[in-house]
């Protein structure tokens, strides 16, 4: 009886559950690594429910049987011990861990085999407080924010870190490796559907460690092309000729302000994120919605550290340093930022 | 009560430093403290030897190491153990001149591998330009010798500290287990810096 | 000293000078729970924060520091003195003797715990708390992070000193200090665990030791450890980190483990079953422990053939805890089983530490673990380990020894109420949280954005977070309510070991003569087999006590000032404290000081009271 709020935490999950949210879950792995880790997980899982079912009914069923009752004042008889038993519970747990340890083995050579291939893309994710910056070395290409991957293409990655440690993590395409300094690690996933997968910093990086968000975003191998070669275009970042005047305004502001640390097609620093298919982001600074009057966007060119505490961005632009109407231009101009749908 | 501590010399048990539960307690409790001691060595031992090679561009092991002068620190350091040994067997034997006596040779030995150890810091920091904060090599290297330089030193203060505090009561079973317990000290920092020899000066020249 | 002037000590003054066990025992568990509640208040802080997605209650840099003291406070400040209360109070009485073997350096490890706690915890008030976790991984915490980290890395060395000497203490005392008869293999299994778990201290500390004093080099004199341009390397910490901090699981677990094979026989009427299993178990567990540190270190890069070797090394622990766990059910098994509040504890901790335990092995499944590493799933399994196991523990034992320590027994029904609020609380705040981190929530997040489908959970988990703090509550109220439940029998629960067989309230002799052991639980056999008392090995005498001594305030201060000093790099004021230390240090070893005895008329005086 004193079991039974044990099963109300279950009641709620099942209220709640399914998988959770269908990019971001373990449990619903949308490319083959998360595949294979999903079913190491099921088989442990198995096998220790397997073990708690076991430990759980010896346990109620001493609990029940042997309670003390009124009146009962016998002795009970002073067992010592008993070899058989103790050699049982010994070897029994050594098969199933066995069983475990064997596949777990397997996986883990599986998943640190990072050799390229024919068809292989390989990306170099480097980790800084607190974004992303992901380089295409075959296109030479970098990007921020946004990893664009092609379907059904194995991805290396290689992992690096710029300033503290981060780690790479995109739950529903596969299991997380650490960003280290000095220190180049090595993974790999495949996504074989197309589809926007969310990524997270999983290692305390620092202030704004929650809100280091990415996407990974899987488009068909035509379209990655393109963005690749339009990414890696001379006039990539350019004006283009049908740009508005009001977006020139804009890139003079951006040109001003901004580039010191921005960089829009190759020109301009790193010290940011790369911002030449800004408008094409998921999200702002990993986690700003774009909504229609772009509060969200002016907040954040304003005073980045009241909407992202600890960002490196440690300038703040007040209507003295750029006007109101400076401000809709570089907004206009940021918002024409694109790659895949120039044409 | 401390009168009845100190008891006639001939009348003191085969070995004094543990023929009381405090010198028993002692006796092993020291053991015990050396062991984490060998974990602290060896820890610093790791992290030397993960950076050793790490000089980012300054002077590295190779350039450094003078093979004369850390022989002649590492002959000082084992005839102190040596005599340290002789001041036991002579507080055995009850005699315990020869004690206080064999303990001071101890301290001069220690004083003097001190001293060349001071010289050879001072060496590499003016003559090298190896700071402590050069690379991560010169960090991990003054690191790991300067904590067995450390230990040296409070060994040596130590026995001092023995020496003038019982230059006249002569041995007792409270004394025994002290001067006991320091010299199993100074043999442990001894050992350790048998492997500083060859892990640092020996493999950093050779390999 | 005579033993007159040894009474005649103001209360206060007697307190700090002390160097007998229980009293030291008793403040030991007084600052453990202290700390206990500021640690406890912090994780309500934490949860308020995380109850609703996007929450602005906490800043983000607060809430960094707050989870980072949470987990300090609770492991080194909170947990470990706590267990240290007990083994302190416990372990010279289970083994027979009168004293612990060093009762100055007894002493001087608790005022060293107590002076490097407050230290890191002055950092709230002078400049900000440490931000980079407990673990403080570098260089987040060499170069990243500000004044806090100095606090903590200064102030953990002082309390790590404490511990490491109070690891020696207890392993001399149960070696040397043994009554007659007492032989390894009769000694009950929380000494043996006490031992095992000191083994553990010994040798993982002085790496923790290395981890803070090289971390201390980078922050504090521009050392090159940890700074990557300069030819440092960042896993060097982690290493040294978690070759203590494996261990250190253990160390927390093993104490609550030698509890419940206290609690568990006692109240089931009933031998513990496999008695040599158990103790070979613990050995194991112990040896393990330093052989899988690298499990934490899965997703650094490592290489798959060394995480494949410590994911096995992992999971071969799984064997000896679960020989414990069947030999605690064993026990049960045909005994009679009298649910008091202490028992239900050590019920309740066995489905709850098997929870922990079987995602402890999920998590050793390297592959897997690329997916668990550093979410909320970790969250869960170590709070169902360390809840399961320590704090059940500590708190069973707390129900199991208050008679023992404090002369009065705690309200049993009120006692119960607490145990289930705080579990329900639990399993509602916790159980959730592995499932959180499934659907991708990582851990050490100061919030989280709404519509991750992580919202119903954390609202759940905050919840039973309430629930525990009421729990805890009413622990604390039945402290003074039950105060008149005065205890004076000495044996309040049929007890079967030698803690039981001496008068209420525990003389500060202990034993008027020093107790015969016949056989493992050596009271038992005497109610069983013998005419109820124990025996005694010597006649009743004079008995010989160490003086108490104010040098080991001394020395902790001395140490705390130059802490200050080299925090703000002050060296006058760290050269000072050195001094102070050192002043100390030399009077202590100056000064032969041979304690007094309690005349003979004193004990029987107390013998003809009981």
């Amino acid at each position: 009886m004193k079991y039974l709020w044990r099963l109300l935490p279950l009641s709620f999950i099942l209220l709640m559950a399914g998988c959770g949210q269908q990019n971001l879950s373990a449990l619903d792995p949308r490319g083959p690594v998360a595949e294979e880790q999903f079913s190491l997980i099921m088989l442990s899982l198995y096998i220790m429910i397997f073990v708690m079912v076991v430990v759980f009914s010896i346990y109620v069923f001493v609990l029940i049987r042997f309670r003390e009752r009124p009146g009962d004042t016998h002795i009970p008889k002073q067992v010592h011990g008993n070899r058989t038993l103790e050699i049982v519970w010994t070897v029994i747990p050594i098969l199933l861990l066995l069983a475990l340890a064997v596949p777990n083995v397997m996986t883990t050579f599986t998943l640190a085999d990072v050799e390229p291939t024919d068809d292989s893309l390989e990306v170099e994710v480097t980790a800084h407080q607190f974004w992303w910056e992901f380089e295409y070395p075959e296109y030479g290409i970098v990007a921020g924010q946004d990893m664009y991957i092609p379907t059904n293409t194995r991805i290396n990655i290689n992992l690096e870190a710029s300033d503290v440690i981060h780690s790479f993590w995109v739950p529903a395409l596969a299991g997380k490796q650490d960003n280290v300094p000095g220190i180049t690690n090595y993974m790999w996933f495949e996504a074989p559907e197309e589809g926007v997968y969310i990524g997270k910093c999983a290692e305390l990086c620092g202030e704004a460690h929650w809100l280091m968000d990415f996407r990974v975003i899987a488009v068909d191998p035509d379209t990655f092309d393109t963005w690749a070669s339009n990414m890696a275009a001379e006039d990539a970042g350019e004006m283009q000729e049908d740009a508005g005047e009001v977006a020139v305004q804009g890139r003079e502001v951006f040109e001003q302000s901004c580039i010191q640390c921005h960089a829009v097609g190759d020109e301009g620093g790193n010290i940011g994120p790369n911002l030449t298919n800004f408008s094409e982001r998921e999200v702002i600074a990993g986690f700003l919605e774009y909504d229609e009057d772009n509060e969200n966007l002016r907040a954040f060119i304003r005073d980045s550290q009241s909407v992202k505490p600890g960002n490196g961005m440690d300038v703040a632009f007040p209507e003295d340093q750029i006007s109101d109407e400076e401000m809709d231009a570089l907004i206009e101009y940021l918002n024409g930022l694109s790659v895949l749908d120039e044409e | 009560m401390a009168e009845n501590h100190t008891v006639e010399q001939h009348s003191l048990p085969p070995n004094p430093e543990k023929a009381t539960l405090e010198g028993k307690n002692k006796y092993m409790g020291f053991w015990f403290f050396l062991g984490g001691e060998v974990v602290l060595f060896a820890s610093l031992f790791g992290t030397y030897l993960g950076l050793r090679n790490s000089t980012a561009g300054g002077p590295g092991p190779s350039d450094l190491f003078h093979l004369d002068l850390v022989f002649i620190m590492t002959m000082l350091l084992l005839t102190s153990s040596l005599t340290s040994v002789f001041a036991i067997i002579s507080m055995k034997r009850g005699n315990y001149k020869g004690l206080l006596a064999w303990m001071w040779v101890t301290v001069l030995l220690g004083l003097g591998f001190l001293g060349f150890e001071i010289y050879e810091f001072w060496d590499y920091t003016v003559n090298y330009e190896l700071g402590f904060t050069t690379s991560a090599f010169s960090s991990a290297f003054y690191t790991l010798v300067g904590t067995h330089g450390a230990h040296v030193t409070f060994g040596i203060g130590w026995i001092i500290v023995l020496l003038i505090r019982y230059a006249k009561t002569g041995l007792t079973l409270t004394n025994a287990p002290k001067f006991y317990t320091a010299t199993l000290y100074w043999h442990f920092i001894d050992v350790v810096w048998v492997f500083i020899f060859t892990v640092v000066y020996l493999m950093g020249i050779g390999g | 000293m005579s033993y007159a002037e040894a009474q005649k000590k103001s209360v206060l003054w007697d307190w700090l000078t002390t160097v007998d066990h229980k009293k030291i025992g008793i403040m030991y568990l007084a600052a453990g729970a202290f700390f206990f509640t500021i640690g406890g208040i912090m994780a309500l802080l934490m949860r308020a924060q995380l109850m609703f997605p996007n929450s602005s209650l906490i800043p983000a840099q607060t809430f960094n520091e707050i989870l980072t003291m949470h987990g300090t406070i609770m492991i080194f400040l909170a947990a470990m003195p706590l267990l240290f209360g007990f083994m302190n109070y416990i372990v010279p009485l289970q083994i027979g003797a009168r004293d612990v073997a060093f009762p100055f350096l007894n002493s001087l490890g608790f005022w060293l715990f107590l002076f490097g706690g407050i230290f890191v915890n002055l950092s709230w008030f002078l400049g900000g708390a440490p931000d980079a976790g407990w673990t403080s991984y570098v260089p987040l915490a060499s170069h990243y992070s500000g004044i806090g980290l100095d606090f903590f890395v200064l102030g953990l060395q002082i309390s790590g000193l404490g511990t490491l000497i109070g690891g020696i203490n207890f392993l001399v005392t149960i070696i040397n200090m043994r009554a007659p008869g007492m032989s390894m293999m009769r000694m009950p299994l929380f000494t043996w665990n006490t031992f095992v778990a000191s083994i553990l201290i010994l040798f993982a500390f002085p790496a923790l030791t290395v981890g803070y004093l090289l971390l201390m080099m980078d922050r504090i004199f521009g050392s090159n450890f940890f700074v990557v341009e300069m030819g440092g390397n960042v896993v060097i910490w982690q290493h040294l980190f978690w070759i203590f901090g494996h261990p250190e699981v253990y160390i927390l677990a093993l104490p609550a483990f030698g509890i419940f094979s206290e609690i568990i026989p006692t109240f089931s009427k009933k031998r513990i079953f496999g008695y040599t299993a158990m103790v070979f178990a613990t050995m194991l567990i112990g040896f393990y422990g330093f052989m899988v540190w690298a499990h934490h270190m899965f997703t650094v890069g490592l290489g798959p053939v060394a995480n494949s070797v410590f994911a096995i090394a992992t999971m071969a622990i799984a064997v000896p805890t679960g020989i414990k766990i069947f030999n605690w059910l064993l026990t049960m098994w045909g005994g009679r089983i009298k649910m008091t509040t202490a028992m239900l504890c050590a019920a309740m901790f066995i489905p709850t530490f098997v929870m922990g335990g079987v995602t402890g092995v999920m998590l050793a499944v390297s592959a897997a673990d690329y997916q668990f590493h550093d979410t909320y799933f970790v969250v869960a399994h170590f709070h169902y380990v360390i809840v399961g196991a320590t704090v059940l523990g500590l708190f069973g034992g707390a129900f199991y020894w208050w008679p023992r320590m404090f002369g009065y027994t705690l309200n049993e029904k009120l006692g119960k109420a607490f145990i289930i609020l705080f579990l329900i609380g639990f399993h509602l705040t916790f159980f959730v949280q592995h499932f959180l981190g499934l659907y991708g929530m990582p851990r050490r997040v100061a919030s989280y954005l709404p519509g991750q489908g992580w919202d119903g959970m954390n609202l759940v988990s905050s919840s039973g977070a309430i629930f525990m703090a009421a729990g805890f509550l009413l622990f604390i109220i039945n402290i003074f309510v039950s105060m008149k439940n005065k205890e004076t029998t000495g044996d309040p629960w049929d007890g079967r070991t030698l803690e039981w067989t001496i008068p209420s309230p525990t003389p500060e002799y202990n034993f008027a003569q020093t107790p015969l052991v016949r056989d493992y639980d050596a009271f038992w056999y005497e109610k069983y087999q013998g005419d109820g008392k124990i025996k005694a090995a010597e006649p009743l005498g004079d008995i010989h006590m160490p003086n108490g001594s104010i040098l080991p305030i001394i020395i902790s201060f001395g140490l705390f000032v130059m802490a200050f000093g080299l925090v703000y790099h002050t060296w006058i004021v760290a050269g000072a404290g050195l001094l102070i230390v050192f002043g100390a240090m030399f009077v202590r070893s100056v000064k032969e000081d041979h304690g007094y005895h309690i005349p003979v008329e004193e004990i029987t005086k107390d013998k003809g009271g009981k």
